[in-house]
């Protein structure tokens, strides 16, 4: 649906481009289904209507509800276990790389990071690194716990994501300053810090999509090693085969976003449905 | 956590006691933060809304009801607010509740937040919407030109529930001599808290508004029970009296006493 044939204007930035498309239509649609009453897509990112029958929910959220003690209602119990099987069948964090509002802030951050010099957040100058790519995982367990204590879903009352995605059909009020604040975090702190460290959302995903079909593959014997791949991925440990051997990112963290993909000059990587495993070297 | 091999045990210790302590200032500061917004007892929520504290927790936030209100009465709380952000709420004085029959709102919560059988009559099928109990309007008699003695009935002329859940007591003007005092009185049993009074009165801040039901009303408590009203004397008599029933009870007082039964002193 989102794939481009690669052609040679689309070769580098296709992906990019479907992503970013993807990503404003759905929230389109969303204000659509507010402002003029669209039919198409209503309510948010943590719980919609497609077309005025399909339901979906944000299943961290549900859960987190689970968590805070509500018996749910079936509506929205549909709803986060639909949502979750397209997840696992996509790649969880699918999610974060082609719908998440919160992902061309964090892109953007990335993107400066990488091309000027005093941001230096995470490089070789400054290799500060604050919180390890566990730390989600800590924090997702936390909204849990929390959710539990309280009694009201925990992550939802503190989340960057939900006060973009909210605001942007509804209203953001000072809701701005959160995701200013992910921006100077990612900018300033550590690199990819909010979706590669900290946001429960996309480890949630992480772990949703951990054996989900839809995979980026690596050929090695195409690699010439140099590297692009990794520094254009948010998430470059998970690319830990590249030039070594060939076969299907496996890792959840992967956000099946493409970029590497589309950066690479010896079409070493590519998407491609999951293999058994990992496949054997195909070449000497 | 690929510089995990080699690990002494010290070095795990400190790790694990870093990490612990991590997870316990982050959850006690996130905790604070989400305690303090649940604290926040004055939104009035969208009809069918649960109690408070179980309305946030099942809440998510999706803004369904919102966008079903065909008069834009609801919005979405946002960090600003005073309220848990993303919460649906509304405020009367600018957007009242119109109680619409078909109570779009509720019926499109998609987690039970807006509980639709505390809005459907007691048939058990059709919606009720006057059950619907946003809050409860209350008076400010002090700024009420009514209770001054001016001849203003804005809020009951407002209410949905006219001489139901707001009525008009008369009284002399003890001020003039001669003239009356129309003045209204909210019957907080019937009042859904809609906020067309609120948003009806004349004076410049309004002295009719809606408050949440848990802060505007009291509660009397089991002690005290009204002996008039047999639903309420119910409380005290659960088994509707049966056991107090003995071989005099059949006979009505003045049976009673004209039989004399009863030892009578007319000393």
């Amino acid at each position: 649906m989102t794939e481009q044939s690669t052609g040679p204007h689309s070769r580098h930035i296709g992906y990019l481009v479907a992503r970013r498309v993807v990503q404003i239509l759905v929230m389109v649609l969303f204000v659509g289904g507010n402002l003029w009453d669209w039919q198409v897509l209503r309510g948010n990112l943590s719980s919609s209507v497609l077309l005025g029958v399909v339901p979906f929910a944000d299943p961290l959220a549900t859960l987190q509800l689970w968590a805070a003690g509500g018996l749910l209602a079936s509506d929205i119990l549909l709803g986060a276990a639909l949502t979750t099987l397209i997840y696992a069948g996509l790649g969880g964090r699918m999610f974060c790389a082609w719908i998440c509002p919160m992902n061309p802030v964090t892109d953007l951050a990335n993107y400066l990071g990488r091309s000027f010099t005093w941001f230096r957040a995470g490089s070789k100058r400054d290799p500060r690194r604050p919180l390890g790519r566990s730390v989600r995982y800590w924090i997702l367990a936390l909204a849990l716990i929390l959710s539990g204590v309280l009694g009201v879903a925990a992550f939802e009352a503190i989340s960057p994501i939900g006060m973009l995605q909210r605001g942007l059909v509804f209203g953001l009020g000072l809701g701005w300053w959160a995701v200013v604040g992910v921006f100077l975090f990612d900018l300033f702190v550590q690199r990819n810090g909010f979706c590669g460290h900290v946001c429960p959302l996309g480890a949630f995903y992480a772990l949703v999509g951990r054996f989900s079909l839809l995979r980026i593959s690596h050929d090695h014997t195409r690699c010439t090693a140099c590297w692009d791949c990794l520094k254009v991925c948010p998430e470059s440990q998970v690319l830990d085969l590249v030039s070594k051997g060939s076969g299907a990112i496996l890792s959840g963290a992967c956000s099946n976003c493409g970029r590497c993909v589309e950066v690479c000059h010896d079409d070493a990587l590519k998407f491609s449905f999951r293999q058994q495993g990992i496949s054997l070297p195909s070449g000497g | 956590m690929g510089d995990g091999q080699g690990i002494d045990r010290r070095g795990f210790l400190s790790r694990l006691t870093r990490g612990a302590a991590a997870a316990a200032v982050g959850g006690v500061v996130w905790g604070g933060f989400v305690r303090e917004g649940q604290n926040a007892p004055l939104s009035l929520r969208p009809p069918g809304a649960l109690p408070a504290q179980d309305f946030l927790g099942k809440c998510i936030r999706c803004g369904l009801c919102v966008e079903a209100c065909p008069y834009d009465t609801l919005f979405l709380a946002t960090p600003g607010d005073r309220a848990p952000t993303g919460t649906p709420s509304l405020t009367p004085r600018q957007v009242p509740c119109y109680l619409c029959t078909d109570i779009p709102c509720t019926v499109a919560c998609p987690t039970g937040a807006l509980d639709l059988a505390s809005v459907t009559a007691e048939d058990g099928h059709s919606l009720d919407v006057n059950r619907t109990r946003i809050g409860v309007a209350v008076m400010d008699y002090h700024n009420c030109i009514a209770a001054w003695g001016l001849r203003c009935d804005a809020c009951y002329r407002a209410c949905p529930l006219i001489d139901q859940a707001l009525v008009l007591d008369y009284s002399r003007n003890k001020r003039t001599g001669r003239h009356a005092v129309l003045l209204p009185r909210v019957e907080p049993d019937v009042c859904t808290g809609c906020g067309l009074c609120e948003r009806a009165c004349v004076v410049e801040k309004a002295a009719i508004f809606v408050l949440p039901r848990e802060v505007a009303l009291g509660q009397v408590g089991d002690n005290y029970v009204r002996g008039w009203d047999e639903a309420d004397q119910e409380r005290v008599n659960p088994d509707g009296g049966a056991a107090d029933q003995v071989d005099r009870s059949g006979k009505g007082a003045l049976d009673y006493l004209n039989d004399g039964e009863l030892e009578v002193d007319d000393d």
